[in-house]
Order: C-alpha cells, then sequence, then structure tokens
C-alpha cells in the first residue's frame, strides 16, 4: 500500500458534520472542584492513598492499581481532598479536589537530570503518574514496565469526526514535544510519528529529530493508531506496541523540563448545538461546565467527551477524563420519524446510496442520536468490510468472539484491534448491532484467558 | 402526521404489557414501526448512526424489481394478444397482465405475512422485514397461469419451511423464495412446465403454429432450433415466454445496476455469476460437436436465457443464504454460472438450472466461505513469521 512513503488508506468513511471547530484557543480558568476518575483506567482498580480532608500537591500520589502496585495516580492540581464520590457497590467514581488558589507542585527535579536512562525515565513517570499515559497494544491498557514494546507509536493526526487539529494543538507547544519524544528515545525502541499527508502545519512535527516519520492519506479512521500500526507494523501474537497522543508526549516533556507534573491539555468543543465552537487549555480534571453555560442551543442534547464514534455519553456536567481532548454536542433522538424509511432522506447521512443526500457529498449534517432503525438479526454482508482499512475479516471476528472461539479470536487478529478501529463498522451497519461492545468483550475474554 | 403520532401514542397502553390487547403487541409494533421510524437513541457504542435500516434495504431491493415487474405485466398481456394473433397497444398489455398479476402478488404478500406476524406472535419477537422482498420475488418467479392456492401454498411453505425453521430473517440456509419454487417444481410439475406460461383463453382460437415453448425447450433440441425459434434480441429485451418477472434481461439489469448503485445488492456476486456462466459457455462452445447439440449454443445466449438474469441479479444476491466474504462471493457466483450452464447442456430434464445451481451453492455458501478464511488465516501467519 505504501508508495514514496505514503500509505494510502482507501476503505474508510468520513462522517461530515455540522459544527466543526473554530481554530480559536481559549484559556479555561481552573475550576473550584478538579477531579481524577479511576474509571477512565482500563482494567484498574484503585486502592486508596488518602483520605477526605487531606492536602496534596499537584504530582501526590491519590491511589494506586491494586494488582500493579507500581502504577500511582496523582493529583493534577494541588488542594484538599474533598470528597471521594462513590457510585454502586461503592465502586469509586471520582475523587474530588477542592483547587487551590495559589498552585504548588510536587518537586520531581531530582530524578530528571541527565542522562535519561530507561530506568530514570521509568522512575519518573512512574512517580508522577505520566506513566498511565503510555499505553499499550494489544488491549489499551496502560503499559507493563517490564515489557519491551517494539515500538512506541503516536498519532500525530486524529481523523474522527469534528476531531481537533493536531497541528495546531500541538504548535503551542512545540519545544514540550521535542522534549517529550527525547525522554521517550531513552527506551531505545523506534518511535513511529504518523501524519496527515498534504496538509499545512505538518513541520510542528516533521521536524522532530530521532523518529520515523510516516505520512498516510485517506478517510477516517486513518488517524486511529491501531491501522497505523497494522500498515506499518503489525501485531502478531507476542507483539507489544507502546503508544501514547502528542498532547501527552507535551506532558511529559514540560515533566522533563520543569520538574513538576501539570498535565495540561487543549480540548476543542465541538457540535452541532455548540453557538461558539473553540479550543480551550486546561488541565486533566477540570470541570467543562463552564464552557457549555450557555454556549449550547436550547432542547434536548447529548454530550459527549470525546467524538461520536467512540466517545462516552456524559452529563452537561463534569469533569474532563484523562484521555480526552474532545467535547461534542448534538442533538438527542427526541422524535419518532413518520415513514423514516420511505422518504427520499436528504438529511440522511448513509455509506450506502440508499438516501438521496448521496447528491451532495460534501453536505455537513445534523444529525441526532437517533439509531435510525432496530437491532436486527445480522443480514447484511459487506458492509463491514468498506470501512475497515485492516487485512481482518471483521464480521467473522465478531462472530468468532460471540462464540468465545480464543483460538479463532487470535487467528483472525484480535490482538490487533481495538474498539474505535471497529467503530466505523458500528455506524454502518444495517442491523444496528453493538460492534464495540462486542469488541470489548472479545478482548476482555483475551486479557482474562492471557 | 402529529394526528396520528397522536392516535398511535393513544392505543399504545392498549398492547403494552397488562393492557387489553397485550397479545397483539407484535401486531402493534410491527405496524408502529412501519410508520414510525422510532427514536431509540444510541446507548453504550456510536452515537450517530448511518440511515440505512433493514427496511430502507428491504424498500430498495423492491424498487430494483419495479422493472421486472412492469415489464412482466406488459409481457403477459403481450403473449396472450400474440397467442390469438389480436393486436393490442401498451395499455390493453398492462391492463391485462395487471388483471393477472396483481391477485398472485396479493395472495403472496397476503398469505405470507399472515404466517410471518403469527410466528412473530408466537415466538414474542418482532416483525422482521424480510418477506418485504420475498413476497415480491415470489409472483417474479413464478408461470402466469399458477393456480392462487398453490401461490398461497409457496407463501406458506416460504415463510415456514425456508425461513421459521432456521429461526427466521437472518438465519436460513437457503434462499426462501427459491426453495418455495423448488418445491413447486418437484411438487406440482404439471403445473409448473409445458404449456402454462401464456393466460390462455378457451373461447379464443390460437393461431397456426402457435407454440408455447420458453427458450429453453428450444435450446436443447440445439442451436438450429433455436435460431429458428428465438433470437438473441427477443431474450435480451424479454419478449418471450417464461416466469412473468424473468424474461427481459434488460429490465432485470436495469434493477441490478440500482441495487449496485446504491450499494445494496453484490456486485461481486452479480459479476461473477454472470462471468461463470459465460466462461462455462464458451469452453462448451470449444467442446462443441459431440453428442451434446446444446454445447454450441453461444455462450451469451446462457446469460439472456430462462431465468439466468433474475437468478443473478436477485436471487444469487441474497445476503443471508449466499457466501459472506469478499472473495467468497467471487467463488461462489463463479460456481453458480458455471454450474447452471452445465446442467443446462447436460441435463434436460431440469432446463430451468438456474433455480437449482442457487440452492446448490447456497447450501455450499458457508463451506466456501471457510475455504476463504482458512486461507486468509494461513497468509496472517505467514506475514507474521517472515
Amino acid at each position: 500500500m505504501s508508495e514514496n512513503g505514503v500509505i494510502k488508506i482507501k476503505r474508510g468513511f468520513d462522517i461530515k458534520l455540522v459544527g466543526k471547530t473554530n481554530p480559536v484557543i481559549k484559556d479555561l480558568p481552573l475550576s473550584e472542584i478538579v477531579a481524577v476518575k479511576p474509571t477512565d483506567f482500563l482494567e484498574v482498580i484503585p486502592k486508596m492513598l488518602v483520605q477526605t480532608g487531606d492536602e496534596v500537591k499537584a504530582g501526590d500520589h491519590l491511589f494506586y492499581e491494586k494488582d500493579r502496585p507500581e502504577l500511582k495516580f496523582t493529583a493534577p492540581v494541588s488542594g484538599e481532598i474533598v470528597e471521594i464520590f462513590r457510585g454502586e457497590k461503592r465502586k469509586i467514581l471520582e475523587v474530588r479536589i477542592l483547587a487551590d488558589k495559589e498552585q504548588k507542585y510536587r518537586d520531581f527535579s531530582a530524578g530528571i537530570s541527565q542522562p535519561w536512562t530507561r530506568d530514570s525515565v521509568t522512575g519518573v513517570l512512574l512517580d508522577s503518574g505520566a506513566w498511565n499515559m503510555i499505553r499499550q497494544r494489544p488491549f489499551s491498557t496502560i503499559a507493563k514496565v517490564d515489557d519491551n514494546p517494539k515500538g512506541i507509536f503516536i498519532s500525530c493526526f486524529d481523523s474522527a469526526p469534528l476531531a481537533p487539529d493536531l497541528n495546531l494543538v500541538i504548535l503551542q507547544n512545540k519545544d514540550a514535544f521535542e522534549t517529550g519524544i527525547r525522554v521517550l528515545q531513552a527506551f531505545n525502541v523506534p518511535i513511529h510519528l504518523s501524519l496527515r499527508n498534504n496538509v499545512t502545519g505538518n513541520e510542528v512535527f516533521n521536524s522532530v529529530k530521532g523518529v520515523k516519520i510516516h505520512y498516510f492519506e485517506g478517510p477516517h479512521p486513518a488517524g486511529n493508531v491501531g491501522i497505523q500500526i497494522h500498515h506499518i507494523s503489525p501485531i502478531r501474537p507476542g507483539d507489544v506496541i507502546w503508544y501514547l497522543d502528542p498532547q501527552q508526549v507535551v506532558t511529559i516533556g514540560n515533566l522533563f523540563t520543569s520538574g513538576s507534573y501539570k498535565p495540561e491539555r487543549i480540548v476543542s468543543l465541538s457540535g452541532s448545538e455548540v453557538k461558539e465552537t473553540a479550543y480551550y487549555r486546561t488541565i486533566i480534571g477540570n470541570s467543562y461546565n463552564a464552557i457549555l453555560e450557555g454556549n449550547v442551543n436550547e432542547g434536548y442534547n447529548r454530550y459527549i467527551l470525546g467524538n461520536v464514534l467512540t466517545g462516552q455519553h456524559v452529563k452537561a456536567e463534569g469533569f474532563i477524563g484523562f484521555y480526552d481532548q474532545q467535547i461534542t454536542v448534538i442533538p438527542e433522538s427526541s422524535e419518532s420519524e413518520f415513514l423514516g424509511w420511505l422518504m427520499p432522506g436528504f438529511n440522511k447521512l448513509s455509506l450506502s446510496r440508499t438516501f438521496f443526500s448521496w447528491l451532495n457529498k460534501n453536505k455537513e449534517y445534523r444529525l441526532n442520536s437517533s439509531q435510525n432503525g432496530e437491532e436486527r438479526a445480522f443480514v447484511v454482508t459487506g458492509e463491514y468490510e468498506k470501512v475497515l482499512p485492516m487485512n481482518i475479516l471483521p464480521v467473522q471476528l465478531l462472530k468468532a468472539i460471540l462464540a468465545k472461539d480464543i483460538e479463532m479470536m487470535e487467528k483472525l487478529g484480535i490482538y490487533e484491534i481495538s474498539e474505535e478501529d471497529l467503530a466505523l463498522c458500528e455506524f454502518v451497519c444495517t442491523s444496528k448491532m453493538p460492534v464495540q461492545q462486542i469488541v470489548s468483550r472479545g478482548l476482555e475474554l483475551m486479557r482474562k484467558e492471557g | 402526521m402529529k394526528a396520528l403520532r397522536s392516535l398511535v401514542d393513544k392505543i399504545k397502553p392498549n398492547f403494552e404489557k397488562g393492557g387489553k390487547l397485550e397479545k397483539f403487541w407484535v401486531v402493534f409494533d410491527g405496524l408502529e414501526t412501519f410508520l414510525f421510524v422510532p427514536k431509540h437513541a444510541n446507548h453504550n457504542g456510536v452515537h450517530v448512526r448511518d440511515g440505512i435500516d433493514l427496511k430502507r434495504t428491504m424498500f430498495t431491493v423492491i424498487i430494483a424489481m419495479i422493472p421486472a415487474l412492469l415489464f412482466g405485466m406488459w409481457n403477459v398481456g403481450f403473449q396472450h394478444y400474440a397467442a390469438y394473433g389480436e393486436t393490442s397497444t401498451l395499455m390493453d398489455n398492462l391492463i391485462f397482465g395487471a388483471i393477472k398479476v396483481l391477485p398472485i402478488i396479493i395472495v403472496s404478500y397476503g398469505v405470507g405475512l399472515g404466517i410471518e406476524f403469527l410466528f412473530a406472535g408466537m415466538r414474542g419477537h418482532s416483525i422482521n422485514e424480510g418477506y418485504l422482498v420475498t413476497g415480491m420475488l415470489i409472483p417474479l418467479i413464478l408461470p402466469v397461469t399458477v393456480p392462487l392456492w398453490m401461490v398461497a401454498f409457496a407463501s406458506a411453505f416460504t415463510v415456514i419451511i425456508g425461513k421459521e425453521v432456521f429461526g427466521g430473517t437472518g438465519f436460513n440456509i437457503m434462499n426462501p423464495a427459491l426453495l418455495a419454487r423448488a418445491f413447486l417444481f418437484f411438487a406440482f410439475p404439471a403445473y409448473m412446465s409445458g404449456e402454462i406460461w401464456v393466460a390462455m383463453d378457451a373461447d379464443k382460437t390460437l393461431v397456426d403454429g402457435f407454440s408455447g415453448a420458453t427458450s429453453l425447450v428450444y435450446f436443447d433440441e440445439g442451436l438450429s432450433s433455436m435460431n429458428e425459434n428465438i433470437s438473441a434480441t427477443d431474450m435480451f429485451f424479454g419478449t418471450i415466454k417464461g416466469s412473468i418477472g424473468e424474461t427481459s434481461t434488460l429490465a432485470i439489469l436495469l434493477g441490478g445496476l440500482y441495487l449496485i448503485y446504491t450499494g445494496v445488492g453484490s456486485w461481486r456476486i452479480m459479476t461473477a455469476v454472470f462471468a461463470g456462466g459465460y466462461l462455462m459457455g464458451l469452453l462448451f462452445n470449444l467442446l462443441a460437436g459431440s453428442a451434446y447439440p446444446a454445447m454450441e449454443v453461444p455462450a451469451h445466449y446462457h446469460l439472456l436465457m430462462g431465468g439466468f438474469a433474475f437468478g443473478a441479479v436477485f436471487m444469487a444476491t441474497d445476503p443471508v443464504s449466499a457466501a459472506q466474504t469478499n472473495r467468497g462471493k467471487w467463488m461462489y457466483g463463479l460456481a453458480i454460472g458455471g454450474f447452471t450452464v452445465i446442467l443446462r447442456v447436460f441435463n434436460p430434464a431440469y432446463p430451468e438450472a438456474m433455480m437449482l445451481s442457487i440452492l446448490f451453492f447456497n447450501v455450499f455458501a458457508p463451506l466456501i466461505d471457510h475455504i476463504v478464511i482458512q486461507r486468509h488465516i494461513k497468509t496472517r501467519m505467514k506475514s507474521a513469521y517472515q
């Protein structure tokens, strides 16, 4: 598929939505309460190290993972622990911190003196909690300290619907990004950056030294790290790959420059129901209430942390998660549609050409959260294959998962996929199958068996 | 529409659990979702969905069948008047055809959907849209002279044996409509072959030299008989005798192109079936001259004769009973096309080989997929340890 070093992704689909983010960066003030959500982390059972009333600095440990005690989860800000918010079965949902007006930082400068070695870097990353930004494939869990990954992959563009422009985002922190890359080089494995071919602003990334640069072309999911790994260095049984996003590299860079843990994120606000879209400079765990207040259209809206394919359905009030960099607001489905399946459907987006919307290829849609039909037995074939740019038979893999056939799942490539890679399959599915849920079940089974 | 919606909302509680008409929930639900696409919102996954659903898919297939249906109606009239040497206008033909064909369609839908509702009620699942297409396929593959009780019988057979015994739409192994056709063919041969292709009128006298034979009958007699009686142009446009919707290759191709364009029908299967038939025909042309006179019939005739085109476009492409992998679809299509021609040439007892060939490879589709999957796994493993 590679030609002149450009990898061309042919299968996929760009969902064009109303509400692209204006390229304006605003500062979001630190909220009164900042929260860390243990549920952001896959396979993490928190064991608390603090209790209500404790004072913490930014970078202080809040809890650790029950079975991997080296994984520490730290406070993004300094302040007082005011509440450990629990849900059903006393599951810890949020550790809420009343943020100080004057922020105090724990000092990591003792560990960051050069030369950076794998051990010294690992130590600082674990201690500061920044290690949790590095995740692994297969499984999308937090990387294991003792693993020797085949490479570290960083997708430098996001192709999901209404995704933030990472060239713009990293332009604000170019130096920190380069420092972060130098820190990661201490692991002595190839670092791969994937860029979108032929777009402006690529110099933010392609001037970085000591990394392998790959160019991608084509529709979503070309920006998914899983798809990029598949085309650059596919995962086979036994392989491990580490990945993180460019903003996390910036956080790591800042940590090793300043000696303090400041998990800043630039988060985009997008979607048809947002009055004024923009990027917001903020910190992990900050409340997003302030950006939404008075800034969304009247009516019944759906708030999504992330994009419309893989994001998490949240309330209008809440906190930015550890891995989030996008907030999307779309209308909820609130009315049934008279003979909807019979109408010409100029406003219906479809990969097929069964609606007349294909007449206008560049139209941006104001889609709501409707399922557009009821769940049915699997009937139509050949749809998933059109939107999965991998050498994988998606339907057969999903069937193997449903049958809990572990050997078959392995042979058909379960290690290479994650939920987000098959999200478009779920989008296009005529029978409205919960594809991502099935993938989750399969991956969970493999983690337990492996 | 607001008024209708509020009426539906008003009577809905009667059908819900604990309501007076609880037993008829499935019927109510079927009608409600027919009238209104429900507002069900996505949860735990994607937040937006493609506009398509199974109803739209089935509706698209029905639209694709309209050219074949309209032409079929016209041809019923045309063949009828031609048999008596009468002249007729386009409207005469269409009206005569409609009078003959519409009852068949009504019986097919009435009986089929009735049983479908009954099963849905008994099993407590919602009504599937599959029969919307099947109900139209059945009339199109029957001769116009078929008695209505046989249509009812075929529809019932389709739903019960073709689908429900397997668990409903999406689970059947063979194409339900074709299965019904095959059943009628073997159970009632007198009604399914011979002088059945033209709607007759006992009060009138046939023209001299009238023959009710289809292209396939001449075909079995060899090329000279074909050339005397029928031309490729007639077969392409469809002014020949045959099942209601099967005669016009042109009308069927129009539907096929629509299916391919919308993305609903598999272009791989359609192309492969035609290619398979044509290639096998060419091969026989090369070997011709032996004991089988039918071998010398030009390869492209095979694609125009009998139910070949209809089968390729509307039957072989049924996604549930076809191969599911993209490579498998090619193999499956080539096999159907090729096997049809083999059957036609070597076994004159079953001139309508397309039907049998598709049913045969419906059964083999999972095996074809299995082969494709195994090869896929092998290449995956190879690239893993290179």
